[in-house]
């Protein structure tokens, strides 16, 4: 049984709970939001992260105990969160019903005559379980030793006071009200577990929601300018979150897009800033709109007007990270915070200014006018692909350079989930790992990493100056290797890409093996998955010989169907953005001038087809 | 382009990051309009202090504004003095280039404002 819940530091206990999702950023976000409001958190109990694979993670719990100084920090906290629901002033706990009882006597009773006269509404939270009303009213009416003598309000009463309850994850339970007898699911009760009762059981005070609404409120379904690669919302605002964003804080997104970071961060209060490598991304003529808005209105400034935040956007301008105009090593280092969602070249390839391959002769070009070709208006400056680790270093070192001490960086990154391919958390000798936040798909995760600016005190001393020594003679290293793939003729992006090679490599092998067992009944007995299809094909040909010709067109169709899939993957992987059309008929057409025809030319390339 | 941000950038090559003519970048033929702004004492005190005060009286003497004082204002003389306060607020925040160019003491190099939107990208000749 616990101690009493009133420690003597003064300092009280809270239940949050959360809602069920993205479970490793929850003591993340939490932390940074402690940390903005000044408080001391402490984390009483909460159950170790989920396995970084595992998509399935229902079974964790969304309840986390805290101690924390007063009610009124409970509240700035959790008001502010966005993976939290709710917190609660803890008033008991107990592995049973009847512990829980007791529990609350015997550390809560001092606060019952406080409430005696107020409005309440007592609720029951089951996790992973159901109740009955009946049951529920049970459940409340076990607490009336409470004494309350205020009226029962079930709308906006003064308190509310909730019972949680956490049941072991069990598929096939039902509530009891369908055990009871309406006979439609009664096979269910046969093969319910043991579990009758839940294993821990809360009660608690409400005493703040927190901003999850802020999601209906920012998602992109409703935004004016989005893009493919566009964050949702939550995520978006869980990345302000982690990187303290606060009101009178500078903030910047090197890779700003539409600007969905800097609009979350500007939500909380801070002046955002944000550069892009393509500029149309910030006038508007690029991307696409699900309203009838007019173009002006259709731009990341478009986007801050309609959620009111214009007033909080400080400027956006056109700029390659790798050569960038923001001042360092020259007067104060001026950002609180650098938040970005990069790109990996995934889907588009990664790219930073220069020539693929550089003329020897370095001056200026000039057209046949003897005009300077970057002088006209509408000179575009020309891009070479780029290398994984080397634009993860230009961020680290960029931060480095203008973050003020203990600002933070947050960025995001994929990786995938195969232990032999896994990217490690980048490093940087003057910055310090905060958070590593795991959000897991099905062959690849992406990551969510915070750090943190050392400061000019931490980093004096002999081991640190000896860390950034190797440290940049290694950045160095990885510099001239990158110039020496690019002018062996790598120039691939595969090559330059770690994540890229190795999901594609993979994943790609794996998906046209799959693609060829679905085929080779077609090519030996034509027992096509698609009958219609092949048939509608060989009558109006009617010519055997073609039979072949047909079979062939088949066969490339399942492999573009499975090249399609890897394609959707990697939508999801670039900005959490599905079609929401599966049907592999209508894209066909719609994609056959698309990356994929160039993924499927390859294929034929490597002769993969010229087997069979 | 705000004259804050002006602050904070200077020239794209990375040559030039070494010399001091490279900083502030030089406003030219330019189109200045005011847009409101939060004003947000609080986060101005925040900010004033990362900012390069004499960066800052060159760029606003170039684009015809009465001269700062020569010393940056301290913290407490603004808390005291609202009307310096807002002053501030409409030269950094509120007052904006719409259009026009920037151009690097150092190279020479001019980067375009087009609908307040500067363009850092650089011909290769100078990556």
């Amino acid at each position: 049984m616990k101690e009493s819940m009133k420690d003597i530091n003064g300092k009280g206990d809270f239940l949050i709970r959360f809602g069920q999702a993205h479970e490793s950023f929850r003591l993340a976000e939490i932390e940074a939001l402690a940390r903005i409001a000044g408080v001391e958190l402490e984390v009483v109990s909460y159950s170790p992260s989920v396995k970084k694979t595992s998509i399935n993670s229902s079974s964790q719990t969304p309840f986390t105990h805290v101690r924390l100084p007063s009610v009124s920090s409970a509240k700035q906290i959790i008001s502010r969160s966005i993976l939290a629901q709710s917190v609660h002033e803890l008033w008991g706990q107990g592995d049973s019903l009847s512990l829980l009882h007791d529990d609350v006597r015997k550390s809560s009773s001092h606060l019952f005559a406080r409430y005696e006269q107020a409005t309440f509404r007592f609720s029951v939270d089951s996790f992973q379980g159901s109740r009955t009303k009946k049951e529920q009213v049970d459940l409340i009416n076990g607490f009336s030793f409470v004494g309350f003598e205020g009226p029962i309000r079930m709308k906006d009463p003064e308190e509310t006071f909730t019972i949680f309850e956490e049941w072991e994850f069990d598929p096939y339970r039902t509530s009891s009200r369908q055990e009871g007898g309406k006979g439609k699911k009664s096979n269910a009760v046969i093969n319910r577990s043991s579990s009758t009762e839940p294993k821990k059981l809360y009660l608690g005070r409400l005493i703040s929601h927190s901003s999850r609404y802020l999601i209906t409120q920012f998602d992109l379904k409703k935004r004016a300018y989005i893009s493919t690669t566009s964050m949702d919302a939550e995520l978006a605002l869980v990345t302000a979150n982690v990187s303290l964003a606060a009101p009178g804080k500078l903030f910047y997104d090197p890779f700003v897009g539409t600007g969905g970071f800097p609009l979350a961060a500007a939500n909380f209060g801070a002046l955002v800033f944000g550069s892009d490598i393509d500029g149309r991304a910030l006038r508007g003529t690029a991307g696409w709109t699900g309203g009838t808005l007019k173009p002006e209105e259709r731009c990341l400034r478009g986007n801050f007007e309609q959620y009111g935040l214009k007033g909080r956007l400080g400027d956006v301008w056109v700029a390659d990270l790798a050569n960038s105009p923001v001042r360092t090593g020259r007067g104060e280092r001026w950002l609180d915070g650098i938040i970005c969602d990069p790109p990996y070249g995934v889907r588009e390839g990664l790219r930073i200014l220069g020539h693929r391959n550089p003329p020897a002769d370095p001056s200026p070009q000039v057209d046949e006018n003897g005009v300077e070709k970057h002088k006209k208006p509408d000179f575009i400056p020309p891009k070479r692909p780029y290398s994984f680790h080397l634009m993860l270093h230009d961020i680290l070192q960029f931060s480095f350079a203008t973050l003020v001490d203990s600002g933070r960086l947050s960025f995001w990154m994929p990786t995938a989930n195969d232990d032999d391919l896994e990217i490690p958390v980048p490093s940087h000798p003057g910055m310090h790992v905060v958070s590593v936040c795991t959000q897991p798909f099905n062959k690849w995760s992406r990551r969510l990493i915070t750090y943190r600016r050392r400061s000019a005190l931490e980093m004096e001393g002999e081991t640190l100056r000896k860390d950034f020594e190797e440290y940049m003679a290694q950045m160095d290293e990885a510099r001239r290797k990158e110039r020496d793939v690019r002018e062996g003729g790598g120039r691939q992006a595969d090559e330059l890409n770690p994540f890229r090679k190795a999901y594609f490599s993979t994943e790609r092998r794996r998906i046209v093996e799959e693609a060829r067992e679905t085929m080779t009944p077609a090519l030996g007995k034509l027992e096509f998955k698609y009958p219609d299809l092949a048939g509608t094909a060989l009558e109006s040909r009617g010519e055997e010989k073609s039979l072949y010709a047909e079979v062939l067109n088949y066969v490339n169709y399942v492999v573009l169907y499975y090249l399609y899939k890897i394609e959707r993957v990697v939508v999801v992987m670039d900005g959490g953005r599905v079609a929401e059309d599966e049907s592999p008929r209508e894209d066909l057409a719609a994609k056959e001038d698309s990356s994929l025809a160039k993924l499927l030319a390859e294929e034929r390339a490597v002769g993969s087809l010229k087997e069979k | 382009m705000k004259i804050l941000t002006l602050n904070f950038l200077t020239c794209a090559v990375k040559a030039c990051k070494s010399s001091a003519a490279s900083y502030p970048l030089h406003p030219q033929e330019v189109e200045l309009a005011k847009d409101e702004m939060e004003y947000n004492p609080q986060a101005m005190l925040n900010f004033l202090l990362r900012l390069d005060w004499a960066a800052l009286r060159m760029t606003a003497t170039e684009l015809g504004f009465a001269t700062l004082p020569e010393e940056m204002p301290t913290a407490e003389d603004l808390q005291q003095d609202e009307l310096k306060m807002r002053q501030l607020h409409e030269l950094l925040l509120e007052t904006h280039v719409v259009s026009g160019k920037l151009v690097c003491g150092n190279c020479g190099h001019e980067y375009g404002i087009k609908e307040g939107i500067a363009n850092f990208l650089l011909p290769s000749h100078l990556v």
